[in-house]
């Protein structure tokens, strides 16, 4: 490639992890940005520790931790994703536009990953927030048990559109950030630790514009969801484990 | 009162003849100690940890501490610390925490293992005049090599290497975390292993931008908190070490309470000043051996395959088949941390219980990772109590490639293992933040100070191996023959594979 | 060895040995002849020592014939010396190993059978030592001096180009026959003078890919390194020797790039198999022999040459004494290998 391609098409049929991120990486390098990657299965790693901001579009099903250590580049999954997209992300955007595994958004500490469908359990586990830096997960389906499970910080939004949330546990062991959750929330549902608020015009007006943004990205009315009833799960405390311990 | 106050731990007194009243001592006790009243120093004993700051400071001698001042009635079972302990969870119905290693009177099976030396059938070699090389490399090695003679006898290699940590001596400074340890700590030890061409572990508190000019000899960790860890710091490490487990506590995680969370150390984490900083007890991406060499993959497809990959696990039953798992990943080196390693604070249960000795340890992982015949996959690191050189040497007879040091490194900057770093008053400047404290730690002499440790180390390293006949580390490496088991039982013996002293 | 394959018989290599009998402690000595069963070239002459020869005979062969044929069998001549017990009676099979045994992908399918066997036999400990296993080749070994050892096998009777002798001061385990010198693995045997201080590494090493040590000395791993590095792992001689007492990385830091690319290599590599402690080394197959010593020269070792003749010893006299028309004698350097090769 001597020029400058703006748009980049990867043929991913077969094509291992590294060769195939080095391609991305030299992509990204010549200044491309589209990337469009066709035929992919199973590849982990997609995007692993990127810089930049390129686009890039997956379709077919990538391997786990797509993302991981990313920074600062837009993923589109055409397709389901694996376990943990997202993981120890720390800026940029993953959109998935079908379900995605356990432990998704796993120590996230920056950007965005949108999920359309359902994902696994322990979603945003450990997910965590410093100065400006947010990570957002938002997820269009159901989540499973252990959702923000030792969350340090962050927003984790379920938006339910596939029928009931089925989480339990929610937010063991959580000591910062929020969980938003469309409907009501069963008490029982909540891990110890974690405690359930109403939320706020405030808590409002601050996730209306995520949920606007996750709308316009697949391609859904966003006013009746950014008007729903939502459930405010947030931290008992900033200190968990505080009372557990005496020192000899 | 029901169980009312118990016996002081220490006494300090005063002598008033020596005592100039300086007060210096009263300056330098962090857990207020003492305090002036007049022309005399009282002392508050109670209130005394035996950090020996006072004693250090005292231009006259005039200060003595004295440990158990007051008796219980002496019994084997019902040990001071037994009973201490039910007082305790009586009065709060809580998980004790304490300091430092392991608190327990195991026998310590270094030193029932004697080294070897040259009479007569070999001649022993004096580092004075004969090369003795201690240069040892961390990493993948291949198991064979394809090496090509090109026309003219030139010699082609074939095979593909994968990066080694080359290291100048074996001993390396294991992870301590900015966080549990003062910056200026860090700073100390990491200008002292830039000096020696060794290396040491940033801990699992991200990595200080006062580091950054060590970084070539820094292993940045990557720990179930995932704290600090982004691209950038990945990329600055000269490898990465995951941790999977401690020493001191193998199977749970760990956390730094809020308090200790300051701005630097917020910055350095990437959390928020004040809160807990939480590492959970397993990585929430590692359920299983398979997940561990996945998170391998990720840090090496991350930092394009250049950077080495450590795992440290605790040592626990069956390390040595987890040792061979991890060797069948892509990792390089697998860190081994005996029960013994320090800490900053573990539940007593653990610290004192949980786990085996470095040394069965590290002898059982180089015998399984030998029987399968995948030892060239990966390199150990032995960890957790290594006191001297004679420590190292007989670590690495038994099939170490190299060592961390902890504890040794701080005792080295002035620590006096007084086991209450989890206070974070240590007058010392090592086990705290308070800018007053942590400026008493000069980092140009500590460095000096921990230098000199690994130096001299380096040196009776070098004159073990030449009384053994032996001019280089790799052939001490795995040679029990070079050891003897003394007092030491038939079937530990059998684990460590040493014959008994007289065999 | 003569470079030319012109055969002497063993009486010269005899009175050289003799010339060094102050080395010696009289409780161990041995002589190697390559090219002495011209009539069965073909076949691996395995010559064992048993303990009984009634009780311990049937089980090896019993264990040969399941993995290929005994072409011929036979004791070993031998005569007896007033000082030397013969504690064991040595004995020859000319064996044919049956390939379509080995364990499919092995490159030198006969090799690994007849390798196998050795190892298995050896570490039965029934009764039965297999000393040498190469083809046309013999180790005739005993307790005793070097002289004494010579006349029970009479080995002036044998005509071999290569020769390797040893006369031994043991200290581990005086007297017992296995721990003469040669060692031999197949085409491979190993002379050594020393005493080598990283034998628990290299034994542990060698171990994990296969080979059992069971002859309770330091020098067996020697012949077994080689066979790993050359036959297994396909390294030529010189580069066998370098991964055994390879340069201090203080020479390999000077070295231009590629070379000391894999010279790094080399050592990391074969840092288990590397050798430490004070020691000279003669090794020989049908085609080479090599000489080396440690790498700070401990042990001390001279070249003669003569001709086609090239000799290895730890003394000038012992040269002199077979070939008295000497032409060259040096004194080579530290882990410097000197190898000769016979003519194809
Ligand atoms: S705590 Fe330390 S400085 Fe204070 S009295 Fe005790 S030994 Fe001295
Ligand atoms: S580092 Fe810990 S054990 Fe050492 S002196 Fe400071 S507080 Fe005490």
């Amino acid at each position: 490639m001597s020029t400058v391609a703006k748009r980049v098409v990867i043929d991913g049929k077969g094509v291992h992890y590294t060769p195939l991120n080095q391609q991305i990486r030299k992509a990204v390098k010549d200044g491309a940005e589209e990337i469009v990657i066709s035929n992919v299965l199973g590849q982990r790693f997609i995007g692993d520790g990127l810089r930049g901001n390129a686009t890039i579009h997956v379709y077919g099903v990538p391997g786990g931790d797509l993302a991981i250590f990313m920074s600062g580049p837009t993923i589109i999954v055409h397709g389901n994703a694996e376990h943990a997209p997202g993981n120890t992300m720390d800026a940029g955007k993953v959109v998935i536009h079908g379900n995605a595994g356990d432990a998704v958004a796993h120590s996230m500490r920056g950007g965005k990953v949108f999920v359309r469908g359902d994902i696994g359990y322990r979603g945003g586990i450990h997910m965590k927030q410093y100065e400006a830096q947010c990570p957002i997960l938002v997820v269009g389906g159901s989540a499973q048990t252990f959702l923000g499970e030792y969350m340090a910080g962050g927003l984790l939004i379920v938006l339910g559109l596939n029928g009931p949330v089925r989480a339990r546990d929610i937010g063991s062991g959580i000591h910062g950030g929020e969980i938003v959750i469309r409907g009501d929330v069963d008490a029982a549902c909540l891990a110890t630790g974690a405690r359930k608020v109403p939320l706020a015009d405030e808590d409002r007006r601050r996730i209306a514009p995520v949920i606007r943004e996750f709308a316009g990205d697949f391609g859904l009315d966003p006013e009746p969801l950014v008007n729903a009833e939502y459930t405010r799960i947030i931290p008992a405390s900033a200190r968990p484990f505080v009372g557990k311990y005496t020192w000899e | 009162m029901t169980i009312g106050s118990l016996p002081p731990r220490y006494r300090i007194s005063i002598d008033p003849v020596r005592c100039m009243e300086c007060e210096r001592c009263i300056e330098n006790c962090s857990y207020g100690v003492f305090r002036r009243d007049g022309d005399r120093i009282l002392v508050n004993s109670r209130n005394c940890t035996a950090c020996h700051r006072c004693i250090a400071c005292c231009p006259r001698d005039a200060i003595s501490l004295e440990e158990h001042p007051c008796d219980y009635r002496s019994h084997p079972l019902w040990t001071r610390e037994a009973r201490e302990a039910i007082y305790n969870q009586a009065r709060t119905g809580k998980i004790i925490l304490a300091g430092m290693g392991n608190a327990l009177d195991y026998p310590v099976i270094f030193d029932r293992l004697v080294l070897d030396a040259c009479q007569v059938t070999n001649p022993s070699l004096d580092p004075l005049r004969e090369p003795i090389e201690l240069r040892t490399h961390i990493g993948k090695k291949p198991t064979r090599l394809d090496l090509r003679r090109r026309e003219g006898g030139d010699v082609e290699l074939q095979t593909p290497l994968t990066p080694n940590l080359q290291v100048e001596t074996p001993i390396m400074v294991g992870h301590m975390s900015y966080g549990a340890i003062s910056l200026n700590a860090q700073v100390a030890m990491a200008r002292a292993v830039t000096k020696a061409g060794t290396f040491m572990g940033t801990g699992e508190g991200g990595l200080h931008s006062a580091l950054y000019p060590y970084q070539d000899h820094m292993i940045v960790q990557v720990a179930s908190g995932r704290f600090g860890v982004n691209i950038d710091y990945l990329e600055r490490g000269a490898a990465i070490e995951i941790k999977v487990g401690q020493g001191a506590k193998p199977g749970i995680g760990g956390h730094l309470p809020g308090e200790k969370v300051c701005a630097d150390i917020s910055r350095t984490r990437m959390i928020p000043p004040g809160s807990d900083a939480i590492s959970p007890a397993p990585h929430h991406d590692i359920y299983s051996i398979e997940d561990l060499a996945q998170l391998v993959r990720a840090l090496k497809e991350a930092t394009e395959w250049k950077k080495p990959v450590f795992v440290k696990i605790a040592a626990v039953h069956n390390a040595a088949a987890i040792a061979a798992g991890i060797a069948r990943s892509p990792a390089d080196a697998v860190v081994i941390d005996g029960f013994r390693g320090g800490t900053g604070a573990a539940p007593r249960v653990f610290r004192d219980h949980v786990g085996i000795p470095i040394e069965a340890a590290v002898a059982s992982v180089d015998k399984k990772l030998r029987e399968q015949g995948i030892r060239n996959e990966i390199s150990v690191i032995a960890s957790g109590g290594i006191r001297g050189s004679a420590d190292v040497a007989k670590a690495i007879a038994l099939g170490a490639d190299a060592v961390y040091i902890g504890t040794a490194a701080l005792v080295a900057m002035g620590c006096r293992v007084c086991g209450n770093c989890y206070r974070g008053l240590c007058p010392w400047g090592i086990a705290t933040q308070r800018p007053d404290l942590v400026q008493r730690l000069n980092p140009d002499a500590a460095s000096e100070q921990v230098a000199n440790l690994i130096h001299a180390w380096t040196l009776e390293l070098a004159e073990l191996l030449g009384a053994a006949g032996i001019n280089s580390i790799e052939s001490l490496r795995g040679n029990r023959d070079r050891l003897r088991g003394y007092m030491l039982d038939e079937s530990l013996m059998q684990v460590l594979d040493v014959r008994q002293v007289g065999a | 060895m003569d470079r030319k394959r012109r055969t002497m018989d063993g009486s010269g290599i005899r009175q050289a040995l003799s010339m060094m009998n102050e080395r010696g402690s009289g409780e161990g000595a041995g002589y190697v002849a390559y090219g002495i069963y011209p009539d069965y070239r073909d076949c691996y002459a395995l010559h064992v020592f048993f303990d009984n020869i009634r009780e311990n005979k049937k089980v090896v062969d019993a264990t040969l014939e399941q993995w290929g044929t005994i072409e011929h069998d036979e004791a070993i001549p031998t005569y007896d010396q007033p000082n030397l017990r013969a504690v064991h009676t040595p004995w020859r099979y000319f064996f044919k190993p049956d390939p379509s045994l080995a364990l499919p992908g092995s490159a030198t399918p006969e090799d690994e059978i007849v390798s196998a066997l050795v190892m298995r036999v050896n570490a039965a400990r029934c009764g039965a030592l297999i000393v040498s296993s190469g083809k046309n080749l013999g180790v005739f070994k005993a307790g005793g001096w070097p002289e004494d050892v010579a006349d029970f096998y009479r080995i002036e009777d044998y005509e071999g180009y290569t020769w390797l002798a040893h006369n031994r001061y043991p200290t581990n385990t005086p007297g017992w026959w296995g721990g003469a010198h040669p060692f031999n693995l197949l085409g491979w045997s190993v002379v050594h003078n020393g005493e080598i201080t990283s034998y628990g590494t290299n034994r542990r090493y060698i171990e994990s890919f296969g080979y059992t040590c069971t002859m309770f000395t330091d020098t067996e791993v020697v012949a077994y390194l080689i066979d790993l590095l050359m036959r297994r792992h396909g390294l030529d001689v010189d580069l066998a020797v370098r991964a055994l007492a390879p340069p201090f990385w203080e020479e390999i830091d000077r070295m231009p790039e590629a070379e000391q690319e894999w010279n790094r290599a080399l050592r990391l590599t074969y840092a288990s198999a590397m050798m430490n402690g004070p020691f000279a080394i003669v090794a020989a197959d049908a085609d080479t022999m090599v000489g080396f010593t440690d790498r700070s020269k401990l042990r001390p070792m001279v070249v003669g040459e003569c001709a086609d003749r090239l000799y290895i010893s730890s003394e000038e006299a012992a040269i002199r004494a077979m070939e008295p028309r000497v032409e060259s004698i040096t004194m080579p350097a530290a882990g410097e290998p000197v190898i000769g090769r016979v003519a194809p």
